[in-house]
Parts: structure tokens; C-alpha cells; sequence
């Protein structure tokens, strides 16, 4: 990461131009050749620092309606087993273990589940609390009602 | 809501995939969907404006530069909700903002560039909201794979 990646990071973070040749667009405003452009780009996304190029849905516009944020409390020493088992539920697109915030808040795993209807969360949440047994100490449900802002990573220029 | 076709929903559902980095990736990507470069970036530029797509291109790790994602979350009165988003929604460290269904009814995401600076970040909501801020940084990843076919 130099210079030159951060000026990248700042010209995309927004999105890639929508023209025939994106990656020389970019090399016209950075003044860099569309080669070393391609090349830094695919060394980001190499190294992780780009996790991938691509477009995000918003889930409600193409009908996953319901979106919830699963969260449960499960006792430390069981939470990483049992958060690696959920994970790889084919339904759960996000999963982490995160502090609780006593008394307010006793959760500490996180697993985001999506349907087109409450139901059918409802259902993948069971799914998981039957793989949590008696793991789980208590749990809740937090559905999205509303999108207040999707504008993703912005760093100054 | 917008309706979607068939080409459509191709469309979103390669766009989820990864983006090719060659001198025409636009073409590259029509050919396998079987439409032109043209009718792509159309289609695409609608879908964005129609804002089914919320956005399209690198998807960025801050972690992997050095700075940091944290979940944080807040407790709005109702009467306030709308002026509390605002000035939650006004920092660019919030890269996004949902409404969610509990006595914690506003879940954000910061991304900042150094540690540091989600304690900022978390410091200013607080004063500017006058509301306490709850952070709830990611200890351990077990997956993260943000992939869904359009269904409509």
C-alpha cells in the first residue's frame, strides 16, 4: 500500500466508471498507465485489501423482504465451535463474535439470515437454535424495517 | 418496486461474482451473460439509478489497510428518529445505517481509517445525538458471503 493505492482507493471506493474501459478512465484521472491500474487493482485484490469487485443488491429491491439479524448468547468457551458450525449454514451470509454489552445487551454471536417473509427467518433462526442446544442461554430476532444509509467504505481524499 | 426481467436478474446475479480486470471488462462479462457491452452498461447504470443495486465496485477491507469496521448501535426516541439519522447518516465514517426492530432500533457500521478513529467517530455520535453509542467490534469472523439471487 502506497501512495498511488490510496489515490486508487479514493477514486473507486464510489464506484468503477460505467464507460467500455473502466480501468482507463481511471488511469486518465489518476495519470496512470490502464496496465499499472489493472496490475495495483488485481495486487489488491490478492493481498485481501479487496475483498471483491463487484455490485451490491439491495436485498429488498429483488425480494428478500425480510432481513434479520439473528443473535444469541452462547458461553464463551462453546462460541467458537458452535459459531464455525453456523457459518457454514448455507443461509447465513454473515457471522461473528462480537462483546456483549451487559446488562443491555447479553448476545455475542451474530448470524444474519434473509427471506421473503418473517416465516421463513423464523425458520432458518430455528434451524440454528437447534443447532445451538442448549448451548444457547437466550436469543432474539432484529429485523431491518428500513435501509437509513448504504453508501459503503469513504475515506478522504 | 421496480420490476426485473429475466436479463436482469442475470445481470445482479453475475455482478455479485467477481468483476473481471481486463482492458473491456464490461465486454467480457456481456459475452457470458449473452447481451452486448452496450445493453450491460445500460442495464447496469439503470439498476443503479433505479437503485436496486446500491452499489457497484471494489468492496474495500479497511481492516486489511490498517483501519477498522465496527458494528455499533443506538437507542432512538421515536420523536427523535428522524433527527438522530441525520446526524448519524452526516459522519462518512457510517458507511451504513439500519433500522431494526428493538429497544436498540439504529444499526450502523463505521469504517475509519485507523482504530482511533472509531473511538472519534463514536465520541462525536454520542455528542452530537446526546445518546450513548454501543460498539460491538467483530472479535471472530466465521463467514461473511453476501450473495443473493434477485427473487422478484
Amino acid at each position: 500500500m502506497d501512495e498511488i493505492d490510496r489515490a486508487l482507493i479514493v477514486a473507486t471506493q464510489g464506484g468503477l466508471p460505467l464507460v467500455c474501459e473502466p480501468y482507463h478512465a481511471l488511469g486518465e484521472q489518476l495519470g496512470l498507465p490502464d496496465q499499472e491500474v489493472m496490475r495495483r487493482l488485481q495486487a489488491l485484490v490478492d493481498s485481501g485489501v479487496i475483498r471483491r469487485i463487484g455490485a451490491v443488491p439491495n436485498h429488498y429491491a429483488i425480494g428478500w423482504t425480510a432481513n434479520g439479524m439473528t443473535v444469541w448468547d452462547v458461553a464463551d468457551e462453546l462460541v467458537d465451535a458452535l459459531g464455525a458450525k453456523i457459518g457454514a449454514l448455507p443461509f447465513v451470509t454473515h457471522c461473528y463474535r462480537r462483546p456483549r454489552a451487559l446488562p443491555a445487551w447479553p448476545y455475542n454471536l451474530f448470524a444474519m439470515v434473509h427471506g421473503s417473509s418473517r416465516e421463513e427467518c423464523s425458520a432458518k433462526a430455528g434451524e440454528i437454535r437447534s443447532l445451538l442446544g442448549d448451548a444457547c442461554r437466550a436469543n432474539d430476532i432484529l429485523y431491518s424495517t428500513k435501509i437509513l444509509k448504504k453508501t459503503g467504505l469513504r475515506i478522504g481524499a | 418496486m421496480r420490476e426485473l426481467d429475466a436479463v436482469d436478474r442475470e445481470i445482479i446475479a453475475k455482478m455479485q461474482g467477481d468483476f473481471p480486470i481486463c482492458a473491456r471488462p464490461y465486454a467480457a462479462l456481456a459475452t457470458k451473460i449473452g447481451i452486448t457491452e452496450d445493453e450491460l452498461l445500460v442495464r447496469l447504470g439503470a439498476l443503479l439509478n433505479d437503485k436496486v443495486l446500491t452499489r457497484f465496485g471494489p468492496m474495500y477491507q479497511i481492516e486489511r489497510m490498517g483501519g477498522a469496521f465496527v458494528l455499533a448501535a443506538l437507542a432512538a426516541p421515536e420523536a427523535r428518529y428522524d433527527e438522530v439519522t441525520a446526524l448519524v447518516n452526516a459522519l462518512p465514517q457510517v458507511a451504513h445505517n439500519y433500522r431494526r426492530e428493538h429497544a436498540l432500533n439504529m444499526w450502523f457500521v463505521l469504517a475509519t481509517e485507523t482504530p482511533a478513529g472509531i473511538a472519534e467517530a463514536v465520541a462525536r455520535i454520542e455528542a452530537d445525538t446526546g445518546l450513548p453509542v454501543y460498539a460491538f467490534p467483530k472479535e471472530q469472523e466465521y463467514f461473511v458471503e453476501m450473495k443473493l439471487e434477485a427473487r422478484v
